[in-house]
């Protein structure tokens, strides 16, 4: 009985049968840019990839999914993904020495649960009319009453400021944080909403002075025709730049517990920590290489070199939570 | 003793569907009751007052609006002559096949204050910034309304315009013998013997205002679906999400029950003879032109100008939008589509014949469990689905370990979880659909069958089914529809290398680059206008 329905099953789920040389991805991260990526490996190796592409939920997924769960990498476009997977304990130890050696040992796990493939800085906008070019800005400074009504920013629940709020809970604590949250709040322009291309849109329109947003926007913008007079009217600066630096978050790979082609797909996210794919990244996304001496695109290196907040990833990760929990206590996004 | 048999088969059938398409739900209930959840807890004293509130307003002003637009036009077309009035029958209803998140993105892009509009205006009257003039801020929970209603409003519209050519023609013809104006037989004639279908409408509406998502959440409107969507998220706690969808629960519980209530007041087997092409009432002159513009005004904002702007995106963005994922995506929406539509109409024929042919206190009960779902908003019905699928995965696999062949997620990984969730959520549409088709034939039909020596199947293959064809057709292309437009269960479920249109769009619409995906997005419209042509004809054939 069993193993006629075993037979029948086999039969019938053949159809959908896969190669055996392939990778299966979830990824965070969009077609546009990890589709060439993939393309280009596939072409190299002859390994098929499959992908799911989502904005949200594929963590919730692969847990649910388990041991027979066909993901072998999941790639997400932040830090706390990527901690959150490994905290579940769904990720595999990525053990290659090739890995170790393009990446530097502060952008991977200890324990090679994850390895990040690209560097994002949350920045400053500001309005190149009416607030001119701010090199000494710090976060801290959003919170003055001098922005009042000045600032626009993407929901305080998006993963790039749930990770900027728990930066400042890290270097600040949580009453400090608090504190900051509301005073940030206070000077908002409008009701948090859309994404950061939205907020440098409404710099330009003159809703707002300051807005936040991730670096690699202003490029993608500039490449838009539609857009770029979006990015024209705007200054891109790093805050903290006189005391720790600015807050930086990450892109990254984790291989899957369960992974059923565990070869394979560490030979992709050898692939993709490799000076090809750190290149495709900076150049096509805009994004900062984490592999050293791999070069930034024109345009990336025309914004400057600038300090970067070194705590670890894995210390502000510990307060992500606690991020969430102070967001919604102030009622940030409401 | 023969019939007893058969009865109890019948029985077992429908049991079978009201339960296997209402497990997801009973899953999350039993999640939702797991223990303290410190997660809940925390949100309950910040913030989940505030999205029970904006839910609830949400709901209360979509139903109020959607009754606004479409009592009035329900009424004009079904009533009076005016200009045009024989294309704004059918016309009233292109808005259906908007889904409320695109319209949503083309009037943002529109009206915002970086859109066309208000830096026309701006340039126009010398304004430098936003304090120098008030206009309407869409992204808020006023505009939410506004769209999702716009869209909605077409249930309403017609479904009242049935019923009132249905119902209460001669009545109202009567009215008019006696005297009473135009107003008066419409308050105290046409809507209070539409009661039942108006509240059955409106129950509809709500169910669909809260299981929206786009919409409210592109709008940074946070509702108790928003609030689903980040627990489980962004907290990673299924169990609090489970607990604010209990809430949810509550509300779905309340519109169920008055649309059960309702449908009471409504129990009319005839084939009736309706108004077709007598007029009550001739509208000339002015207003005739009021008529006509106010058609006009709604057909307009609800359907014109967005697929106008769609349009002409496509224009401008031919070249990037018009390619071969479009076709593979467009293929693979048709694809799933279809499937979901054939097995709803399948088993709501079966579940509401059941209701038919053994009338007690319970026999209702399995269909009421299979709607259920669709009050589900999809992100929620996505986690409700993958908690038995997955189990059940886990247990088929555990179990033929061994025996050579590992299945893996045969059920939750593949095409399957999509096409169960979709089902589970729109089982409700067809279901009603259905029903309210049966309710049609008499049941002396049934008898006489019975009587003639046929069996219940073959009453139903036999006598039932042609008389139902039309009915069974509308059931399928409404959950056509609906499933051409879904889209945070297909994000969450897709399997492997699997798009659909809606979720093509959506990631263009995330990154603020709708133009991209203009062209998937009016092909939605389109595919969706092809059932509302039917659905009109069959109405028309009907009438």
């Amino acid at each position: 009985m069993k193993s006629a329905i075993a037979t029948l099953l086999a039969a019938v789920t053949s159809l959908s049968a896969v190669a055996a040389d392939e990778v299966n991805i979830y990824s965070y991260r969009q077609p546009f840019l990890i589709q060439p990526i993939l393309d280009d490996f596939t072409k190299q190796t002859g390994i098929k990839t499959n992908v799911v592409f989502a904005k949200k939920g594929l963590i919730e997924r692969v847990k649910r999914e388990g041991k027979h769960g066909r993901a072998d990498l999941v790639l997400t476009s932040n830090f706390s993904a990527m901690i959150q997977l490994e905290e579940m304990g769904l990720t595999n130890p990525i053990d290659s020495d090739k890995v170790d050696k393009n990446i530097p040992a502060s952008f991977r796990d200890p324990d090679g649960h994850w390895v990040a493939l690209t560097k994002r800085v949350r920045n400053v906008y500001s309005s190149k009319d009416r607030a001119g070019k701010l090199t000494s800005l710090s976060y801290e400074e959003l919170a003055s009453p001098k922005y009042k009504g000045k600032i626009c920013t993407r929901s305080g629940k998006h993963p790039y400021n749930l990770g900027l709020v728990a930066s400042m809970i890290a270097h600040h604590g949580e009453a400090e944080t608090k504190t900051w949250l509301q005073g940030v709040k206070a000077n908002l322009a409008r009701k948090p909403q859309g994404n950061d291309r939205a907020q440098v849109k409404a710099v330009k329109e003159g809703l707002c002075d300051l807005a936040l947003g991730n670096s690699y926007y202003f490029g993608k913008m500039l490449e838009d025709n539609k857009q770029r007079a979006w990015a024209d009217a705007v200054y891109i600066n790093f805050p903290n730049q006189s005391d720790r630096g600015s807050h930086l978050n990450v892109s990254g790979v984790v291989m899957t517990k369960y992974s059923k082609n565990k070869e394979n797909a560490l030979k992709l996210i050898e692939f993709m920590t490799d000076n090809k794919a750190q290149n495709m990244y900076a150049s096509m996304n805009m994004e900062y290489p984490v592999k050293p001496g791999v070069e930034l695109s024109k345009l990336v290196a025309s914004w400057g070199t600038f300090k970067e907040d070194s705590l670890p990833l894995s210390e502000i990760s510990k307060y992500r939570p606690m991020a969430l929990k102070l967001i919604d206590e102030v009622k940030f996004d409401l | 003793m023969q019939l007893k048999q058969s009865l109890s088969s019948w029985q077992s059938i429908a049991w079978l569907i009201g339960i296997a398409l209402s497990i997801p739900l009973a899953f999350l209930i039993f999640e939702a009751l797991q223990g303290e959840s410190e997660v809940f807890s925390h949100l309950w004293q910040s913030v989940l007052w505030d999205y029970t509130r904006n839910t609830l307003v949400l709901i209360a002003g979509v139903v109020a609006l959607s009754a606004l637009i479409a009592l009035p036009l329900g009424w004009l077309t079904a009533y009076c002559r005016f200009p045009g009035k024989r294309v704004f029958e059918w016309a009233l209803m292109l808005p259906l096949a908007l889904p409320a998140y695109i319209i949503a993105y083309v009037y943002t892009d529109l009206l915002d204050y970086a859109g066309p509009v208000q830096i026309w205006l701006r340039q126009q009257f010398g304004w430098q910034g936003p304090d120098d003039y008030w206009f309407i801020d869409l992204r808020t929970l006023p505009g939410a309304i506004v769209m999702i209603a716009l869209v909605l409003y077409p249930y309403l519209y017609l479904i009242f315009k049935t019923a009132l050519r249905e119902q209460s023609f001669k009545l109202v013809q009567a009215s008019q013998l006696m005297g009473m104006s135009p107003a008066q037989s419409f308050f105290k004639v046409s809507l209070p013997l539409s009661r039942g279908a108006i509240v059955a409408a409106l129950a509809l509406i709500s169910m669909e205002t809260m299981a929206d998502f786009a919409t409210v959440h592109y709008f940074a409107v946070s509702t108790l679906t928003t609030a689903v969507y980040d627990t489980w998220l962004g907290y990673y706690s299924l169990t609090a999400a489970a607990k604010i969808s209990g809430i949810m629960l509550l509300f779905l519980f309340v519109a169920l029950l008055l649309e059960r209530m309702s449908r009471k007041t409504q129990v009319v087997h005839e084939r009736q003879s309706g108004v077709n092409d007598t007029h009550l009432y001739d509208l000339t002159g002015y207003q005739g032109w009021l008529a006509w513009g106010f058609c006009m005004l709604i057909l307009g904002v609800a359907f014109f100008v967005p697929v106008g702007i769609l349009l002409n995106y496509a224009f401008h963005y031919f070249e990037q939008a018009w390619n071969a994922e479009f076709f593979t995506y467009a293929l693979q929406s048709l694809q799933i589509s279809l499937y979901v539509s054939v097995i709803a109409m399948f088993i709501s024929l079966l579940v509401v014949y059941y209701q038919r042919i053994e009338p007690g206190k319970f026999t209702n009960l399995p269909g009421r469990f299979a709607s259920t779902g669709y009050a589900l908003p999809g992100t929620v019905l996505a986690i409700a689905v993958l908690l038995p699928l997955t189990l059940m995965d886990s247990k088929l696999n555990d179990w033929l370990d061994g025996s050579g062949f590992e299945p893996g997620l045969l059920l939750s990984g593949t095409l399957f979880a999509m096409i169960f969730a979709y089902v589970v959520r729109f089982y409700a549409i067809a279901h009603g659909a259905v029903e309210s088709s049966f309710v049609r034939i008499s049941p002396s039909i049934d008898m006489a069958s019975l009587s003639l020596g046929k069996g219940r199947f073959q009453t139903l293959t036999q006598v039932h089914m042609p008389l139902l064809k039309r009915g069974l057709l509308t059931a399928g292309l409404l959950v056509f529809i609906e499933c051409m437009k879904e889209l945070p269960a297909a994000l969450l479920l897709r399997p492997f290398n699997f798009e659909t249109l809606a979720t093509h769009v959506y990631q263009y619409v995330s990154d603020e680059q709708l133009e991209l995906a203009s062209i998937s997005a009016l092909f939605i419209v389109l595919v969706g206008l092809i059932p509302l042509y039917w659905v009109n004809r069959s109405m028309e054939q009907h009438n």
